[in-house]
Protein backbone atom coordinates (compact mmCIF):
# COMPACT_ATOMS: atom_id res chain seq x y z
CA UNK A 1 0.00 0.00 0.00
CA UNK A 2 1.25 3.59 -0.67
CA UNK A 3 1.90 5.81 1.73
CA UNK A 4 -1.23 8.50 2.33
CA UNK A 5 -0.05 11.64 1.44
CA UNK A 6 -2.39 14.47 3.39
CA UNK A 7 -2.38 18.36 4.10
CA UNK A 8 0.01 18.05 6.90
CA UNK A 9 2.82 16.04 5.54
CA UNK A 10 2.89 18.89 2.83
CA UNK A 11 2.73 21.76 4.57
CA UNK A 12 5.74 19.89 7.10
CA UNK A 13 7.78 18.68 4.24
CA UNK A 14 8.00 22.19 2.64
CA UNK A 15 9.10 23.72 5.70
CA UNK A 16 11.89 21.24 6.18
CA UNK A 17 12.85 21.49 2.82
CA UNK A 18 13.03 25.09 2.80
CA UNK A 19 14.79 25.09 6.01
CA UNK A 20 17.82 22.88 4.79
CA UNK A 21 17.91 25.30 1.46
CA UNK A 22 18.00 28.61 2.71
CA UNK A 23 20.81 27.13 5.59
CA UNK A 24 22.90 24.83 3.45
CA UNK A 25 24.03 24.12 0.61
CA UNK A 26 24.09 20.87 -1.65
CA UNK A 27 27.88 18.91 -1.59
CA UNK A 28 28.41 19.38 -4.89
CA UNK A 29 28.81 23.15 -4.73
CA UNK A 30 30.41 23.31 -1.60
CA UNK A 31 33.10 20.60 -3.23
CA UNK A 32 33.31 23.47 -6.09
CA UNK A 33 33.98 25.95 -3.91
CA UNK A 34 37.01 24.44 -2.33
CA UNK A 35 38.58 23.66 -5.69
CA UNK A 36 38.03 26.92 -6.82
CA UNK A 37 39.63 28.41 -3.49
CA UNK A 38 42.91 26.12 -4.25
CA UNK A 39 43.06 27.23 -7.77
CA UNK A 40 43.25 31.03 -6.81
CA UNK A 41 46.52 32.71 -6.85
CA UNK A 42 45.54 36.14 -6.13
CA UNK A 43 44.98 36.94 -2.04
CA UNK A 44 42.19 38.56 -2.52
CA UNK A 45 40.48 35.87 -4.83
CA UNK A 46 41.21 33.72 -2.06
CA UNK A 47 39.71 35.56 0.64
CA UNK A 48 36.76 36.08 -0.88
CA UNK A 49 36.26 32.20 -1.31
CA UNK A 50 37.46 31.63 2.34
CA UNK A 51 34.69 34.23 3.54
CA UNK A 52 32.47 32.23 1.52
CA UNK A 53 32.92 28.95 2.90
CA UNK A 54 33.08 30.50 6.86
CA UNK A 55 29.98 31.73 6.05
CA UNK A 56 28.33 28.58 4.96
CA UNK A 57 30.19 26.98 7.80
CA UNK A 58 28.24 29.53 10.35
CA UNK A 59 25.26 29.23 8.70
CA UNK A 60 24.67 25.75 8.65
CA UNK A 61 26.12 25.18 12.45
CA UNK A 62 23.54 28.33 13.74
CA UNK A 63 20.69 27.35 11.29
CA UNK A 64 20.21 30.66 9.84
CA UNK A 65 19.74 31.68 6.53
CA UNK A 66 23.07 31.90 3.93
CA UNK A 67 22.25 34.55 2.75
CA UNK A 68 19.81 37.47 3.37
CA UNK A 69 18.32 37.29 -0.04
CA UNK A 70 16.38 34.40 0.88
CA UNK A 71 14.99 34.97 -2.14
CA UNK A 72 11.22 34.26 -4.12
CA UNK A 73 10.69 30.85 -3.57
CA UNK A 74 10.34 28.82 -6.64
CA UNK A 75 9.19 24.52 -6.55
CA UNK A 76 9.53 22.30 -8.66
CA UNK A 77 6.60 19.22 -8.45
CA UNK A 78 7.00 15.88 -10.19
CA UNK A 79 3.51 14.31 -9.70
CA UNK A 80 3.37 10.64 -9.58
CA UNK A 81 -0.24 10.35 -11.48
CA UNK A 82 -0.56 7.44 -9.23
CA UNK A 83 -0.59 9.64 -6.55
CA UNK A 84 -3.61 10.00 -4.43
CA UNK A 85 -4.24 14.30 -3.51
CA UNK A 86 -7.28 14.59 -1.72
CA UNK A 87 -6.37 18.10 -0.61
CA UNK A 88 -5.38 21.00 -2.72
CA UNK A 89 -1.60 20.60 -3.01
CA UNK A 90 -0.77 24.43 -3.47
CA UNK A 91 -3.17 25.64 -0.02
CA UNK A 92 -0.19 23.30 1.42
CA UNK A 93 2.97 24.62 -0.26
CA UNK A 94 1.87 28.35 0.60
CA UNK A 95 0.95 27.31 4.04
CA UNK A 96 4.44 26.00 4.29
CA UNK A 97 6.19 29.10 3.00
CA UNK A 98 4.31 31.01 5.57
CA UNK A 99 5.14 29.07 8.25
CA UNK A 100 9.12 28.73 7.16
CA UNK A 101 8.62 32.22 6.47
CA UNK A 102 8.03 33.47 10.03
CA UNK A 103 10.09 29.81 11.76
CA UNK A 104 13.50 29.79 10.33
CA UNK A 105 13.00 33.50 9.27
CA UNK A 106 13.21 34.39 6.02
CA UNK A 107 13.18 38.08 4.49
CA UNK A 108 9.69 39.04 3.09
CA UNK A 109 10.71 39.15 -0.71
CA UNK A 110 7.28 39.21 -2.15
CA UNK A 111 6.04 42.45 -3.58
CA UNK A 112 3.31 44.25 -5.75
CA UNK A 113 6.14 44.89 -8.97
CA UNK A 114 4.38 48.35 -9.37
CA UNK A 115 3.26 49.27 -5.93
CA UNK A 116 5.95 47.65 -4.06
CA UNK A 117 4.34 47.09 -1.04
CA UNK A 118 5.44 43.43 0.39
CA UNK A 119 2.93 40.88 1.38
CA UNK A 120 5.05 39.63 4.50
CA UNK A 121 4.81 35.90 4.22
CA UNK A 122 6.61 35.44 0.89
CA UNK A 123 3.41 34.40 -0.76
CA UNK A 124 1.10 36.52 -3.56
CA UNK A 125 0.08 36.16 -6.93
CA UNK A 126 1.49 33.93 -8.74
CA UNK A 127 4.20 33.68 -5.79
CA UNK A 128 5.50 31.04 -4.89
CA UNK A 129 6.11 30.09 -8.28
CA UNK A 130 5.13 26.04 -8.34
CA UNK A 131 6.03 24.15 -11.52
CA UNK A 132 4.42 20.96 -12.03
CA UNK A 133 5.78 17.74 -14.03
CA UNK A 134 3.95 14.87 -14.52
CA UNK A 135 5.16 11.28 -14.24
CA UNK A 136 4.01 7.58 -13.74
CA UNK A 137 4.86 7.23 -9.70
CA UNK A 138 3.10 7.10 -7.10
CA UNK A 139 5.02 9.84 -4.97
CA UNK A 140 5.50 13.48 -4.92
CA UNK A 141 9.06 14.82 -5.33
CA UNK A 142 9.15 18.35 -4.23
CA UNK A 143 11.88 20.52 -5.17
CA UNK A 144 12.61 23.79 -3.49
CA UNK A 145 15.41 26.68 -5.10
CA UNK A 146 14.99 29.98 -3.44
CA UNK A 147 15.90 32.67 -6.10
CA UNK A 148 17.97 35.99 -4.90
CA UNK A 149 17.61 38.99 -7.37
CA UNK A 150 21.42 40.18 -7.75
CA UNK A 151 21.76 37.05 -9.91
CA UNK A 152 18.45 36.83 -11.24
CA UNK A 153 18.43 40.56 -12.62
CA UNK A 154 21.91 39.70 -14.37
CA UNK A 155 19.77 36.98 -16.32
CA UNK A 156 19.18 37.83 -19.88
CA UNK A 157 17.26 35.88 -22.81
CA UNK A 158 17.34 36.28 -27.18
CA UNK A 159 15.38 34.84 -29.46
CA UNK A 160 17.64 34.33 -32.76
CA UNK A 161 17.32 33.81 -36.31
CA UNK A 162 17.44 29.89 -37.00
CA UNK A 163 21.09 30.43 -38.91
CA UNK A 164 22.65 32.19 -36.23
CA UNK A 165 23.85 29.44 -33.74
CA UNK A 166 27.54 30.79 -34.03
CA UNK A 167 26.54 33.22 -32.05
CA UNK A 168 25.28 31.86 -29.27
CA UNK A 169 28.65 31.30 -27.31
CA UNK A 170 29.03 35.25 -27.94
CA UNK A 171 25.43 35.66 -26.12
CA UNK A 172 26.43 33.90 -23.64
CA UNK A 173 29.67 35.33 -22.81
CA UNK A 174 28.15 38.71 -23.20
CA UNK A 175 25.76 38.03 -20.59
CA UNK A 176 28.70 36.72 -17.84
CA UNK A 177 30.75 40.36 -19.00
CA UNK A 178 28.08 42.36 -18.63
CA UNK A 179 27.08 41.06 -15.26
CA UNK A 180 30.65 40.97 -13.86
CA UNK A 181 31.04 41.43 -10.19
CA UNK A 182 27.06 41.98 -9.67
CA UNK A 183 25.40 38.55 -9.60
CA UNK A 184 27.97 37.16 -6.48
CA UNK A 185 30.22 35.10 -8.69
CA UNK A 186 31.69 32.70 -8.84
CA UNK A 187 28.09 32.07 -10.60
CA UNK A 188 26.55 29.17 -12.12
CA UNK A 189 25.08 29.86 -15.79
CA UNK A 190 21.69 27.70 -16.57
CA UNK A 191 21.46 27.98 -20.48
CA UNK A 192 17.86 27.01 -22.15
CA UNK A 193 18.15 26.91 -25.71
CA UNK A 194 15.31 26.06 -28.10
CA UNK A 195 11.76 25.62 -26.99
CA UNK A 196 10.02 29.20 -27.02
CA UNK A 197 10.14 32.55 -25.32
CA UNK A 198 9.23 31.26 -21.27
CA UNK A 199 10.28 27.86 -22.22
CA UNK A 200 14.04 28.70 -22.91
CA UNK A 201 13.77 30.42 -20.07
CA UNK A 202 12.45 27.55 -17.95
CA UNK A 203 14.95 24.94 -19.50
CA UNK A 204 17.86 27.34 -18.10
CA UNK A 205 16.40 27.93 -14.94
CA UNK A 206 15.82 23.86 -14.39
CA UNK A 207 19.53 23.16 -15.67
CA UNK A 208 20.70 25.03 -12.37
CA UNK A 209 19.14 21.67 -10.61
CA UNK A 210 21.93 20.01 -12.00
CA UNK A 211 24.86 18.49 -10.13
CA UNK A 212 27.76 20.95 -10.26
CA UNK A 213 30.51 18.68 -11.79
CA UNK A 214 27.71 16.89 -14.17
CA UNK A 215 29.32 18.82 -17.30
CA UNK A 216 29.45 17.56 -21.22
CA UNK A 217 32.38 18.51 -23.01
CA UNK A 218 30.48 21.69 -24.91
CA UNK A 219 29.36 22.56 -21.19
CA UNK A 220 33.32 22.39 -19.91
CA UNK A 221 34.60 24.37 -22.89
CA UNK A 222 32.14 27.04 -22.43
CA UNK A 223 32.92 27.46 -18.75
CA UNK A 224 36.55 27.51 -19.70
CA UNK A 225 36.08 30.80 -22.00
CA UNK A 226 33.82 32.56 -18.95
CA UNK A 227 36.69 32.08 -16.39
CA UNK A 228 39.60 33.13 -19.18
CA UNK A 229 37.45 36.25 -18.59
CA UNK A 230 39.15 36.83 -14.98
CA UNK A 231 35.95 38.30 -13.69
CA UNK A 232 36.87 36.34 -10.58
CA UNK A 233 35.18 36.09 -7.32
CA UNK A 234 32.63 39.20 -6.53
CA UNK A 235 34.44 40.96 -9.68
CA UNK A 236 37.57 41.32 -8.31
CA UNK A 237 39.23 39.62 -10.42
CA UNK A 238 40.51 36.12 -10.41
CA UNK A 239 40.35 32.66 -12.32
CA UNK A 240 36.98 31.48 -10.99
CA UNK A 241 34.07 33.68 -12.68
CA UNK A 242 31.68 30.41 -12.52
CA UNK A 243 31.40 27.46 -10.96
CA UNK A 244 29.72 25.19 -13.82
CA UNK A 245 27.41 25.57 -17.13
CA UNK A 246 25.13 23.57 -17.49
CA UNK A 247 22.42 23.37 -20.95
CA UNK A 248 19.07 22.48 -21.34
CA UNK A 249 17.67 21.94 -24.81
CA UNK A 250 14.10 21.38 -26.23
CA UNK A 251 12.87 21.17 -30.08
CA UNK A 252 11.91 24.66 -31.09
CA UNK A 253 9.70 26.02 -34.12
CA UNK A 254 11.95 25.75 -37.63
CA UNK A 255 11.98 29.43 -37.60
CA UNK A 256 13.00 30.44 -34.39
CA UNK A 257 16.22 29.86 -32.16
CA UNK A 258 15.57 31.11 -28.53
CA UNK A 259 18.27 31.18 -26.00
CA UNK A 260 18.03 32.37 -22.34
CA UNK A 261 21.10 32.61 -19.97
CA UNK A 262 19.92 31.96 -16.15
CA UNK A 263 22.83 33.20 -13.74
CA UNK A 264 22.81 31.79 -10.40
CA UNK A 265 24.85 33.12 -7.42
CA UNK A 266 27.30 30.86 -5.76
CA UNK A 267 24.75 29.97 -3.20
CA UNK A 268 23.10 27.55 -5.40
CA UNK A 269 20.43 26.54 -3.13
CA UNK A 270 18.29 23.65 -3.39
CA UNK A 271 16.62 20.71 -2.08
CA UNK A 272 14.04 18.07 -2.22
CA UNK A 273 11.74 15.78 -0.56
CA UNK A 274 9.65 12.64 -1.68
CA UNK A 275 6.33 11.54 -0.21
CA UNK A 276 4.27 8.75 -0.98
CA UNK A 277 4.84 5.55 -2.68
CA UNK A 278 5.44 2.27 -2.12
CA UNK A 279 8.89 3.15 0.18
CA UNK B 1 48.15 46.63 0.34
CA UNK B 2 47.36 48.27 3.82
CA UNK B 3 44.94 47.49 6.44
CA UNK B 4 42.83 50.16 8.55
CA UNK B 5 40.54 49.88 11.35
CA UNK B 6 38.10 52.77 11.08
CA UNK B 7 35.56 54.14 13.70
CA UNK B 8 32.36 55.87 12.32
CA UNK B 9 31.67 58.77 12.10
CA UNK B 10 34.38 59.09 9.24
CA UNK B 11 36.33 62.20 9.23
CA UNK B 12 37.62 63.13 5.88
CA UNK B 13 41.32 62.50 6.07
CA UNK B 14 40.01 58.79 7.43
CA UNK B 15 39.02 57.97 3.40
CA UNK B 16 41.73 59.91 2.00
CA UNK B 17 44.74 57.62 2.77
CA UNK B 18 42.03 54.31 2.27
CA UNK B 19 43.68 53.40 -1.94
CA UNK B 20 41.84 50.99 -3.56
CA UNK B 21 43.13 47.63 -2.61
CA UNK B 22 43.11 48.41 0.80
CA UNK B 23 41.75 46.23 3.53
CA UNK B 24 38.87 48.11 6.21
CA UNK B 25 37.66 46.95 9.25
CA UNK B 26 34.65 49.00 10.49
CA UNK B 27 33.72 49.54 13.75
CA UNK B 28 30.81 51.77 14.84
CA UNK B 29 27.69 52.42 13.35
CA UNK B 30 26.67 51.89 9.73
CA UNK B 31 23.14 52.57 7.94
CA UNK B 32 21.27 49.87 5.45
CA UNK B 33 20.03 51.85 2.68
CA UNK B 34 18.96 50.55 -0.54
CA UNK B 35 16.58 51.31 -3.96
CA UNK B 36 13.49 52.26 -1.54
CA UNK B 37 15.38 54.35 1.08
CA UNK B 38 18.06 56.19 -1.75
CA UNK B 39 15.40 57.52 -3.38
CA UNK B 40 13.07 58.71 -0.32
CA UNK B 41 16.19 60.67 0.49
CA UNK B 42 16.67 62.34 -2.21
CA UNK B 43 12.82 62.82 -2.29
CA UNK B 44 12.99 64.51 1.00
CA UNK B 45 16.03 66.96 -0.21
CA UNK B 46 13.69 67.91 -2.58
CA UNK B 47 10.52 68.83 -0.47
CA UNK B 48 13.36 70.95 2.31
CA UNK B 49 12.19 67.81 4.69
CA UNK B 50 15.02 67.13 7.17
CA UNK B 51 16.19 63.17 7.60
CA UNK B 52 15.26 61.73 10.66
CA UNK B 53 19.14 60.67 10.88
CA UNK B 54 22.26 62.15 10.13
CA UNK B 55 24.52 60.81 7.46
CA UNK B 56 27.42 63.54 8.27
CA UNK B 57 30.73 61.25 8.39
CA UNK B 58 28.36 58.53 8.10
CA UNK B 59 28.75 55.08 6.41
CA UNK B 60 25.83 53.81 4.21
CA UNK B 61 25.86 49.78 3.95
CA UNK B 62 23.76 48.45 0.69
CA UNK B 63 21.97 45.79 2.38
CA UNK B 64 18.58 44.64 3.10
CA UNK B 65 18.30 42.65 6.35
CA UNK B 66 17.14 39.90 7.38
CA UNK B 67 15.58 40.63 11.21
CA UNK B 68 13.91 38.99 14.05
CA UNK B 69 11.43 41.22 16.01
CA UNK B 70 11.76 39.28 19.54
CA UNK B 71 10.55 41.10 23.28
CA UNK B 72 13.35 42.85 23.24
CA UNK B 73 13.00 44.39 20.36
CA UNK B 74 15.02 43.87 16.68
CA UNK B 75 17.99 41.40 16.00
CA UNK B 76 19.60 40.15 13.13
CA UNK B 77 19.09 37.17 11.61
CA UNK B 78 21.50 37.18 8.30
CA UNK B 79 22.40 41.06 6.58
CA UNK B 80 25.08 40.81 3.71
CA UNK B 81 25.50 42.94 0.86
CA UNK B 82 22.92 43.62 -1.67
CA UNK B 83 24.33 44.36 -5.48
CA UNK B 84 25.45 48.25 -4.98
CA UNK B 85 25.13 48.80 -9.25
CA UNK B 86 21.14 49.57 -8.84
CA UNK B 87 21.73 52.46 -6.25
CA UNK B 88 24.74 54.35 -9.11
CA UNK B 89 22.23 56.89 -11.01
CA UNK B 90 21.25 58.55 -6.95
CA UNK B 91 24.85 58.04 -5.35
CA UNK B 92 26.06 61.75 -7.21
CA UNK B 93 23.19 63.51 -6.07
CA UNK B 94 23.04 62.10 -2.72
CA UNK B 95 26.96 62.38 -2.42
CA UNK B 96 26.06 66.14 -3.01
CA UNK B 97 23.34 66.62 -0.35
CA UNK B 98 25.45 64.51 2.44
CA UNK B 99 29.00 64.06 3.56
CA UNK B 100 28.57 60.03 3.35
CA UNK B 101 31.76 58.59 3.64
CA UNK B 102 31.82 55.36 2.69
CA UNK B 103 29.57 52.99 1.00
CA UNK B 104 29.75 49.07 1.63
CA UNK B 105 27.81 46.81 -0.58
CA UNK B 106 29.00 44.30 -3.38
CA UNK B 107 29.66 44.10 -7.05
CA UNK B 108 31.03 47.98 -7.44
CA UNK B 109 29.42 50.63 -8.95
CA UNK B 110 28.97 51.88 -12.26
CA UNK B 111 30.17 56.01 -12.88
CA UNK B 112 30.73 57.58 -9.46
CA UNK B 113 34.47 57.89 -9.64
CA UNK B 114 34.00 61.30 -9.90
CA UNK B 115 31.19 62.11 -7.54
CA UNK B 116 33.36 60.23 -5.13
CA UNK B 117 36.43 61.70 -5.47
CA UNK B 118 38.08 63.50 -2.53
CA UNK B 119 35.14 62.90 -0.62
CA UNK B 120 34.01 58.69 -0.16
CA UNK B 121 35.24 55.14 -0.83
CA UNK B 122 32.99 52.18 -1.90
CA UNK B 123 34.20 48.97 0.20
CA UNK B 124 33.44 45.17 -0.80
CA UNK B 125 32.36 42.75 1.49
CA UNK B 126 31.87 39.55 -0.16
CA UNK B 127 28.13 39.22 -1.40
CA UNK B 128 26.32 36.43 0.17
CA UNK B 129 27.62 36.11 3.37
CA UNK B 130 25.32 37.06 5.10
CA UNK B 131 25.83 34.99 8.38
CA UNK B 132 29.65 35.65 8.75
CA UNK B 133 28.14 39.64 7.94
CA UNK B 134 25.66 39.21 11.01
CA UNK B 135 28.61 37.96 13.26
CA UNK B 136 29.97 41.63 13.25
CA UNK B 137 26.77 43.66 13.96
CA UNK B 138 26.33 43.69 17.85
CA UNK B 139 23.16 45.92 17.95
CA UNK B 140 20.23 46.92 16.59
CA UNK B 141 19.76 50.44 17.37
CA UNK B 142 17.30 52.15 15.48
CA UNK B 143 14.99 51.05 12.18
CA UNK B 144 13.72 54.61 10.03
CA UNK B 145 11.01 54.09 7.29
CA UNK B 146 9.65 50.59 8.47
CA UNK B 147 6.28 51.23 5.92
CA UNK B 148 9.60 50.51 3.23
CA UNK B 149 9.07 47.06 4.28
CA UNK B 150 11.86 44.93 6.12
CA UNK B 151 14.45 45.11 3.24
CA UNK B 152 14.04 48.72 2.34
CA UNK B 153 14.12 50.09 5.35
CA UNK B 154 16.67 51.97 7.04
CA UNK B 155 18.45 49.88 9.69
CA UNK B 156 21.12 51.61 12.29
CA UNK B 157 23.29 48.96 12.83
CA UNK B 158 26.11 48.60 15.45
CA UNK B 159 28.97 46.99 14.10
CA UNK B 160 32.45 46.27 15.44
CA UNK B 161 34.94 45.25 12.97
CA UNK B 162 32.80 44.77 10.18
CA UNK B 163 35.34 43.32 7.62
CA UNK B 164 37.48 42.37 5.75
CA UNK B 165 36.34 44.90 3.77
CA UNK B 166 38.10 45.77 0.49
CA UNK B 167 38.32 49.37 -1.16
CA UNK B 168 36.44 48.63 -4.56
CA UNK B 169 37.08 52.48 -5.01
CA UNK B 170 38.75 54.74 -3.54
CA UNK B 171 38.54 58.48 -3.44
CA UNK B 172 41.26 59.26 -5.48
CA UNK B 173 39.38 57.74 -8.98
CA UNK B 174 40.75 54.51 -8.86
CA UNK B 175 38.01 51.62 -9.31
CA UNK B 176 39.29 47.68 -8.91
CA UNK B 177 36.15 47.07 -10.55
CA UNK B 178 36.75 48.58 -13.64
CA UNK B 179 40.07 47.31 -14.17
CA UNK B 180 38.98 44.17 -13.91
CA UNK B 181 36.27 44.94 -16.30
CA UNK B 182 38.87 46.44 -18.96
CA UNK B 183 41.10 43.33 -18.49
CA UNK B 184 37.97 41.16 -19.07
CA UNK B 185 37.06 42.97 -22.60
CA UNK B 186 40.70 42.45 -23.68
CA UNK B 187 40.42 38.70 -22.67
CA UNK B 188 37.01 38.58 -24.30
CA UNK B 189 38.20 39.76 -27.59
CA UNK B 190 41.60 37.10 -27.50
CA UNK B 191 38.51 34.33 -27.27
CA UNK B 192 38.46 32.87 -31.00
Amino acid sequence: MPEIIDYDNVVSAVVDILQKAQTTLPKDVITALEKAKDRETSNIAKEQIEAILKNIEIAGNRKIPICQDTGIIIFFVELGRKAVIGFNLEDAIHEGVRIATRSIPLRPNAVDPLSRSNTGDNTGEGIPDIRYEINDSNSIKITVAPKGAGSENMSAIRMFNPTEKENIRNFILDTVLNAGGKPCPPIIVGIGIGGSFDKAARLAKNALLKNTEDMTEQERMLLEDINSLGIGPMGLGGKTTALAVHIKKAHCHTASLPVAVNIQCWANRHASVTLGGDA
Amino acid sequence: MMEYRLRTPLKKDDILKIKAGDIVYLSGTMFTARDEAYARILEMAEEHKELPFDLEGAVIYHCGPLMNETADGWEVVAAGPTTSARMSKMTPKLLELHQVRAFVGKGGMDNVKEAMENKAVYLAFTGGCAALAAMAIENVLRVHWKDLGMPEAVWELEVKDFGPLVAGIDSHKNDMFLDVRKKANEAYSMIE
